[in-house]
């Protein structure tokens, strides 16, 4: 007998918390994508969870989907911020637009 | 409170301390290592849920290459002139506010649901039945992955050939 579902989304909600808070609070383009990359992977827990829950391998496969889909996605990003690199010189996400990169 | 249980528990401390731990650093080489914890905690933790397939391909591309490569661009790109305030103030209200709401519908959807009080019986999958499961049922979806990974190829390799051209305004460079 493991812990109740309830246990396993608790700890998927939570890791997704911590995923948002780093997209939403810091503004080095990297750091963003790793969020990223901890909010999807809050999700695959999620579902291998249901997937045992109602023993059911449909929960497996989405997370197998979602880890083709973040090695797209890291690699696309990681491509963009290394072009945003190039052209602009910063990673900070407040700086791209304007000259002045202010530090508040 | 089985073994299983205190497995799960224990493997949920790890990974949300390692997480918490990378989201919270200033340099982003002790974040990534931090983050290859959390992934090597989620791999376990699919183990546990009867999942070894996916745990193997968790250690394999989350930790193995995803994080290698997020290695290799930090590492790459010269991250000196960034003065990083780590949480500066002005978005701790949108923060706080985005993770209040968030929150209060996790509460509500967990104390919703009914059906997961249970606590979950082991069970595990053989990798051939699954992957037998997987291509019977979702061959159609592997063909889209396929095809995503296919076009986020040919878009990193676009934008890596336009990253070598100069900027058209030179004085819009800055070092």
């Amino acid at each position: 007998m493991i812990v109740s579902y309830h246990h396993v989304l608790i700890l998927a909600g939570l890791l997704f918390l911590t995923g948002m808070f780093c997209l939403v609070t810091r503004r080095n383009l990297i750091m963003m994508v790793l969020g990223l990359e901890i909010m999807l992977n809050a999700s695959a827990v999620a579902f291998v969870g249901a997937a045992l829950q109602w023993r059911h391998l449909d929960g497996q496969a989405m997370a197998i989907f979602i880890i083709a889909v973040a090695a797209a996605e890291v690699s696309i990003g990681l491509g963009l911020i290394v072009w945003i690199y190039r052209r602009t010189g910063t990673v900070d996400a407040g700086c791209i637009e304007t000259d002045a990169c202010r530090i508040d | 409170m089985t073994i299983y249980s205190i497995l799960f528990y224990v493997l949920a401390a790890v990974i949300l301390a390692s997480t918490v731990m990378a989201v919270s650093r200033r340099n982003m080489v002790h974040a990534v290592i931090y983050l290859v914890f959390s992934f090597f905690g989620s791999a376990l933790l699919f183990y546990l849920f009867g999942a070894p397939l996916l745990a193997a391909l968790e250690v394999i591309i989350y930790a193995g290459a995803i994080m290698i490569l997020f290695l290799f661009i930090v590492m790459m790109l010269r991250m000196e002139g960034i003065e990083e305030r780590l949480f500066p103030l002005r978005q701790w209200l949108p923060a706080m506010g985005v993770c209040f709401v968030y929150g209060l519908v996790l509460v509500l959807l967990i104390t919703a649901d009914t059906t997961g009080t249970a606590p979950m019986t082991a069970a595990a999958v053989d990798p051939s039945t699954f992957g037998q499961f997987l291509f019977q049922r979702h061959w159609l979806a592997i063909e889209i992955v396929s095809m995503l990974l296919l076009i986020a190829l040919v878009g990193v390799l676009r934008l890596g050939k336009d990253a070598g051209k100069k900027p058209e305004r030179e004085g819009e460079v800055r070092s």
